[in-house]
């Protein structure tokens, strides 16, 4: 197979590296997010002001993944709001089943 | 090429054929719609915990004072408090904290793996995904360890099964199973299709195909499975 006739050359484009420290910097702050957020798991009681500032937190990581890994941001405007626009949905049901959930949990107790 | 002037043409627009208006191949983007699908699949789950829980009595006291009991929901803290070869250490979060860098470190070699693709590099592709996938498989072994660990329980209860567990209401050790299991298979299947292309790359395929948007495609899902994570990591181990 590798001594087959159709042989393709192929031309190497050199690295570059302030692309490559950019998704370095970006990991780095994923990593950093992830330790602060280790650190207010043992540091802040808990409530609900503890759980918005995990889910703030969460959410950076997330825009960053979806961001600067998955190379959302850069893609032509049509797509990036094609992928985020149908999420209001994912924020709808959370609000109705959680709202739900504290009421199931009113008339069981 | 044509692209530009069949899109400017007059009376036409990018929507009436002949060029991507999405800016992204076929494959490419049924790859985004599906990952948008699988986001609502992963939302649902973690929602239904979030539902259940707060239908849940919560521990009210001091953490130190915390027992595990069937009539509150537990502090996960608690629960998750082993790492291996340190046997009744412990280290609350110090596991599933690994098991996060583990995962966020593989979607780094995954994007650099990518970007060696665009630049035609196949030695470099070659590296990196064969750390993303040491990566998965580091991760999918980690996991193994917490299920073994969490059904054999802390070693003076019941351990945990769906009829029921030591750490509290019987749900919470079945959306264990279900979330971490739902979220393992998906990285199972990703270490599988990390694997695929990357035996491709090593043949060639890519190279005689003239492009490596395989890499890109099957990257877009192990960044998916890695952003999954960071929410199960959150909403089942931190809050």
């Amino acid at each position: 197979m590798a001594s087959h006739s159709e042989e393709v050359v192929v031309n190497v484009i050199p690295a570059d590296k302030a692309k490559i420290a950019k998704l370095w910097k970006t990991a780095g702050i994923l990593l950093v997010i992830t330790i602060i957020e280790f650190i207010i798991a043992f540091t802040i009681s808990a409530g609900p002001f503890k759980t918005a500032v995990f889910i703030g937190l969460t959410i950076v990581k997330a825009a960053y993944i979806v961001g600067e890994f998955m190379h959302l941001r850069y893609e032509v405007k049509v797509l990036f709001w094609s992928i985020l626009i149908p999420l209001v949905f994912v924020v709808w049901m959370l609000v109705a089943f959680i709202y739900e959930g504290v009421h199931v949990g009113l008339v069981r107790f | 090429m044509a692209s530009t002037s069949a899109a400017t043409a007059p009376g036409r627009s990018v929507w009436d054929g002949g060029v991507s208006p999405m800016g992204a191949s076929y494959g490419k983007l049924m790859m985004w719609f599906f990952l948008l699908s699988d986001a609502f699949t992963f939302s649902a789950l973690l929602i239904t915990y979030g539902m259940v829980r707060s239908s849940h009595k919560a521990y009210e006291g001091a953490i130190e004072a915390f027992t595990f009991s069937d009539k509150y929901w537990p502090v996960p803290e608690k629960v998750f408090e082993a790492v291996p070869f340190l046997h009744g250490v412990a280290l609350p979060l110090v596991f599933v904290g690994i098991m996060t860098f583990i995962l966020i470190m593989s979607s780094v070699t995954m994007v650099l793996a990518v970007e060696a693709g665009h630049r035609m590099d196949r030695a470099a592709v070659e590296k990196w995904m064969l750390w993303t996938i040491v990566g998965g498989i580091c991760f999918l072994s980690c996991q193994a360890w917490e299920w073994s660990h969490f059904i054999h329980g802390r070693g003076d209860g019941i351990g945990a099964s769906l009829v029921q567990n030591e750490y509290g209401p019987r749900d919470f050790a079945a959306f264990f199973f279900f979330i971490t299991g739902f979220h393992g298979f998906h990285v199972f299947s990703g270490v599988c299709f990390n694997f695929l292309v990357y035996f491709n790359t090593v043949m060639g395929v890519y190279e005689r195909r003239g492009h490596y948007e395989m890499i890109e495609k099957v990257g877009l899902y192990w960044h998916f499975v890695d952003l999954v994570w960071v929410f199960v990591f959150t909403f089942f181990y931190l809050v």
